[in-house]
């Protein structure tokens, strides 16, 4: 590791200026990515600001039509979250599922989506619940807000302050883990929402998307039956030796059966 | 002996002395020393596979803060330190020894593996010692490597050592070609198989460390390491590498995180430590970083086989042959020689009585990481072949893969047996394992559970694998007639103090075996003194006299058995004093478990007291030595044979490829047992292990590029709980007719048996042999795929 300046404020506006002022910020939540790249000396920011001294980034509200979830919230407190396995049992679901537990008293939603790695879980979520993620300056619509591998809208200096998911009819998430890594290999979230059907795909390809043919297809029987004939074009897939384009096509669509069975209950 | 002594010798399950201190964190590792005015290595890795190095410059790197030295392989070379060296010459067909172009411990012209070394930091910190290695630039001409075995024989293929043509290390052979060709001949089936024995990295918990330190005052030389066998180290540096006087050297090997095998061999980087430490005078330390372990840790495995069995109508075996390449990676690790040869051909036999086998090996060098004993080392892989091939050879004949086993086991009353490859199995009974086996798995049926599985979409298999090990490589003038370059004894000492506690120094070194626990056992059950006053103390040359350390499951068959001898000598001491404080004859004394006794008489003297009178010699024989301490020294007469059977049950998903064990069955016969809870421990562990190479784990490289894919545990797959059974545990006893305590050894079994148990059930399960270890999910969900069974599965 190299060596940085650490701060850690306790607002968003001397975050936002701590960052604007170093030559070379990093923002800092749970640290389970960062850290671990500044000790394969794989990046050397001049300053650290861990945005996890800041009270408003933290903490879980459920109102009658969305779960609220604040950026630095840990995953285990999401999986622990009695008003989020009542809500959205999916969401309380993925988040048991990340690494183990000491990224899941870590890692936070945050860090998970500002990061976007193609194998993360959240953003399935994010995606396959048309979640709105606010921001210190705005608010992105979660189809508008992965952009690409470990890319997203966020313009440099933006903060992700948290994420309002709307409570669906009901989700289902089901992944396929890394043997290695245990990320998600593939990994589907389908839910019923307000706004449709919804089915994003993570782990397969190099960013997060929505299968639009199954949409269709669930959109006419919410049924894994529905989804029987439908084949993935494993063209622009991940190819790795853990898995190639072929078998993580052929897994998206036995993921998504499963995430509807699980929907299902 | 005192009760509490009585509940704690052999055969006790007693809980490991040692956990306390590892299981609260005060286990002492290389790593924690810090030795004072104390430097630190960092070691600048070649990024390339293959290359030749034009030019250093070091000139920016030397003012970054803190650097102290940095030293290339031209500095080394100036110096004249010794190659690493293979303490093991294999001869090839011809008679000619194996190539072992030299090792240098910095590279100097070439670079030949990702990761070897190219120059050295020395500096006040680890972090600034990074930060000037970072800085040193190298002007490398990248040259094109070769990985994979089959493409390094091929002629033009990118020669690794000049001095190597065709990349060929050796092309030896063993067994009677002639007297197999013609059991082939008259064969009735032939069954054949193409495998691969995939390569692993060892990953033990512990990565390796070491500080070099010198003393001018007294010209003496530590090196604290982590070896699994210290003496080993302190010859091979001596009398090899450095040329320095054996007693003027001290190796201390402190508690060791697991080996696996990757721990015994001596590397470059402890040998640079010690070398620097000599010149800058001043303690040096390096710990090794996880990435650097997969780079540099001696890797496992890795053989192209193509192997042939021979039956008669019956599925009797009439031969075997078998033709190996075995991937030696960039250069000859210190025991990697004898691994794919003396370790292999002579297993081929299995436990059958398959009466002409054959064997091929061509050890190949390439850009890889070099390859030497990990776990079994040989021993699995002979089990692979051959077990693979019964069933194979079963399915094939439509005989129940049991049956074609017990047609062909050695039988109890052949031991001990003289197998056509040069082995003598000591005793065994084969037969009462498997039954033993096919009843804890419920054999007989499994065609109605797989029957049920079909019925839910799932494709079921079971998979027997009969395995053969041999412990305590032995004896040494055997070994040494092979080309071993070392004597396989092992040395033990007992020493009473005089309050009647004991140490106990062993030549073995435990790096998560439990010999403090075991071999304590052994003397307590001996000398009758309970455990909490037995110290055994191992790792350190200074203090433990002599040792060949442990590998190869040797420790408690050689070992423990040098322990008894000692023992053994303390008692025979033991009586003379007894007889004089009971004023009799000593050849009236009897001995039993910690008491000195008159025949016919109810005169009795504990050891306790006989220790103190040693050592408080008032009343004492006048012709006998004061104190009471032994040392024994002890050579085997032949190797043990422990085996055993283990049965696999997989279910399989056909829509995903995912493998699930759902039952496995261990019946092993490891002779006496000295503490059951540890031998299950190790047991489990080596299943573990058996099962990560057959269902997950595999080092990739690049075939283009020659980098490592598998280069950290995102890639590198690690077996985890969650993938492992709970297992059904047997034990058979056939004592070891040869050693003292009758025991064979237990250290690797699980990992010997375990890959072929799994892919035979694997294999049984999808109807092909055609799928290579590790069977991951992509690779079942490929077959699958090729058969169409998705279709079905629909
Ligand atoms: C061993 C291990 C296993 C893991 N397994 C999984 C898994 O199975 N599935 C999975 O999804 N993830 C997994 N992770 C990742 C982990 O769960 C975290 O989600 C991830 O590391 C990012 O969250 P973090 O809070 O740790 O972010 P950090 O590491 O602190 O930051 C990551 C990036 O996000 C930026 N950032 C952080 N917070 C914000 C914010 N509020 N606004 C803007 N930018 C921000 C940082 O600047 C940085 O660039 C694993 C991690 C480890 C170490």
């Amino acid at each position: 590791m190299y060596a940085f300046n650490y701060h850690r404020p306790s607002s968003l506006d001397d975050a936002a200026k701590l960052l604007s002022s170093a030559s070379d910020g990093k923002f800092l939540a749970g640290g389970q990515t960062l850290l671990p790249t500044l000790k394969q000396r794989l990046a050397s920011p001049s300053d650290v600001i861990d945005l996890t001294g800041i009270p408003q980034l933290s903490g879980i509200t459920v109102s009658g039509s969305a779960v609220t979830i604040g950026a630095t919230t840990r995953h285990a407190a999401v999986a622990a979250s009695a008003e989020v396995k009542k809500a959205i049992p999916a969401l309380a679901k993925l988040a048991s599922g990340i690494g183990d537990p000491q990224v899941r008293n870590m890692g936070t939603l945050g860090g998970s989506i500002a990061n976007n790695d193609p194998a993360a879980d959240y953003p399935a979520a994010v995606l396959g619940l048309c979640a709105t993620v606010h921001t210190n300056k705005r608010t992105i619509a979660a189809d508008d807000f992965f952009t690409g591998m470990f890319e997203t809208a966020l313009e440099e200096g933006e903060i992700v302050t948290k994420v309002e998911f709307p409570i669906p009819k009901r989700a289902g998430y089901v992944k396929f883990p890394n043997p290695a890594s245990r990320y998600v290999m593939v990994g589907a979230f389908v839910a019923e929402t307000a706004d449709g059907i919804r089915v994003a795909i993570n782990g397969a390809g190099p960013c997060v998307f929505r299968h639009t043919e199954m949409e269709a297809a669930l959109a006419k029987n919410f049924s894994p039956d529905a989804l029987k004939g439908i084949r993935t074009d494993p063209a622009g897939m991940n190819n790795d030796i853990h898995a190639s384009a072929e078998y993580r096509a052929h897994l998206v669509g036995v993921m998504a059966r499963r995430a509807v069975e699980a929907a299902l209950g | 002996m005192t009760n509490q002594a009585a509940n704690q010798g052999i055969g006790q399950a007693v809980r490991r002395k040692e956990d306390f201190r590892f299981l609260t964190g005060q286990g002492h590792y290389t790593d924690d020393i810090n030795r004072p005015g104390q430097l630190y290595a960092a070691f600048l890795r070649s990024p390339h596979a293959f290359a030749k190095i034009k030019s250093i410059d070091t000139t920016a790197a030397s003012k970054k803060p803190g650097v102290v030295a940095i030293y290339t392989g031209k500095d080394v070379a100036a110096d004249k330190v010794g190659g690493l060296i293979c303490g093991w010459t294999v001869k090839d067909k011809k008679g000619e020894p194996h190539k072992a172009p030299r090792h240098d411990i910095i590279a100097v012209e070439y670079v030949r593996h990702v990761g070897d070394q190219v120059a050295v930091v020395i500096a006040d910190t680890v972090a600034h010692a990074k930060d000037a290695v970072e800085a040193i630039q190298v002007d490398y001409e990248v040259l094109k490597p070769v990985v994979d075995v089959r493409e390094a024989v091929k002629p033009g293929a990118p020669q690794v050592h000049p001095d190597v043509p065709g990349n060929l290390c050796y092309d030896w052979e063993f067994g009677d070609k002639a007297a197999t060709e013609k059991a082939f001949a008259s064969a009735a089936h032939i069954t054949k198989l193409e495998l691969v024995n995939n390569r692993l990295s060892p990953n033990p918990m512990e990565p390796r460390s070491a500080i070099g330190e010198y003393d001018p005052g007294t010209d003496t030389t530590t090196v604290y390491t982590t070896s699994q066998n210290p003496h080993v180290l302190r010859l091979i540096l001596c009398a090899f590498v450095f040329g320095l006087p054996e007693h003027k050297v001290r190796v201390i090997a402190p508690d060791v995180g697991g080996g696996f095998g990757s721990k015994i061999f001596n590397y470059p980087e402890e040998t640079v430590c010690v070398w620097a430490a000599r010149k800058l005078k001043k303690p040096i330390k390096w710990t090794s970083d996880r990435t650097e372990a997969f780079l540099t840790d001696a890797h496992g495995r890795d053989h192209v086989t193509h192997a042939e069995l021979a039956l008669d109508k019956d599925g009797k075996f009439l031969g075997l042959r078998v033709d190996t390449m075995a991937n030696m990676g960039a250069y000859l690790s210190t025991f990697a020689s004898a691994v794919p040869t003396y370790l292999y051909a002579l297993l081929l036999a299995g436990q059958y009585t398959t009466p002409a086998i054959y064997a091929e090996v061509k050890a190949i060098f390439t850009n890889t990481t070099p390859v030497d004993a990990y776990r079994g080392a040989g021993r699995p892989e002979a089990t692979y072949v051959v077990e693979r091939l019964v069933e194979a050879a079963a399915r094939e004949m439509n005989i129940d893969p049991a049956e074609i086993r017990r047609r062909n086991f050695i039988p109890p009353t052949a031991f001990p047996y003289q197998t056509p490859v040069a082995c003598v199995y000591d005793s065994g009974n084969y037969a009462k394992a498997l039954d033993e086996a096919c009843r804890l798995a419920d054999y007989a049926n499994f065609p109605k559970r797989k029957a049920e599985a079909a019925r839910k979409g799932k494709l079921r298999g079971i998979g027997l694998c009969a395995y053969i090990e041999a412990c305590g490589l032995a004896p040494s003038s055997v070994v040494g007639s092979l080309g071993a370059g070392v004597g396989l004894w092992e040395s033990a000492q007992i020493r009473f103090n005089a309050t009647g506690t004991v140490f106990v120094y062993t030549g073995a070194h435990s790096h998560g075996q439990g010999h403090e626990t075991t071999f304590a056992q052994i003397v307590s059950d001996k000398l009758g003194v309970p455990l909490e006053n037995i110290e055994v103390v191992h790792g350190d040359t200074a203090q433990v006299p002599m040792g060949m350390g442990t590998y190869g499951s040797r420790s408690l068959a050689v070992g423990g058995s040098a322990i008894v001898r000692a023992a053994d000598k303390i008692i025979e001491k033991g009586k003379k004093i007894a007889a004089h404080l009971m004023e009799a004859s000593v050849d009236d004394v009897t001995y039993d478990k910690g008491v000195f006794s008159i025949k016919g008489t109810d005169k009795q003297v504990p050891m306790a007291q006989v220790a103190f009178t040693a050592y408080v010699p008032h009343n004492y024989p006048p012709d006998l030595e004061p104190g009471l301490e032994a040392s024994a020294f002890y050579d085997p007469s032949n190797f043990t044979f422990p085996a055993g059977v283990h049965i696999a049950e997989v279910e399989i998903d056909s829509d995903t490829g995912v493998t699930t064990i759902v039952n496995w069955v261990a019946v092993d016969d490891f002779g006496k047992v000295i503490n059951p809870m540890i031998v299950e421990g190790q047991v489990h562990g080596g299943i573990a292990q058996g099962i990560g190479q057959a269902l997950l784990e595999g080092v990739v490289y690049d075939q283009e590029s020659g980098q490592l894919l598998t280069a950290s545990f995102l890639d590198y797959c690690m077996p985890r709980a969650d993938n492992l059974p709970s297992y059904k545990i047997g034990m058979i006893e056939t004592p070891c007719p040869h050693n003292p305590l009758g025991v064979k050894g237990c250290g690797e079994a699980g990992a010997i048996a375990a890959p072929a148990a799994l892919m035979n059930a694997i294999t049984d399960a999808l109807g092909t042999e055609k799928i290579d270890m590790p069977a991951t999910p992509l690779k079942v969900w490929q077959v699958i795929q090729s058969h169409n069974f998705a279709a079905a599965a629909e």
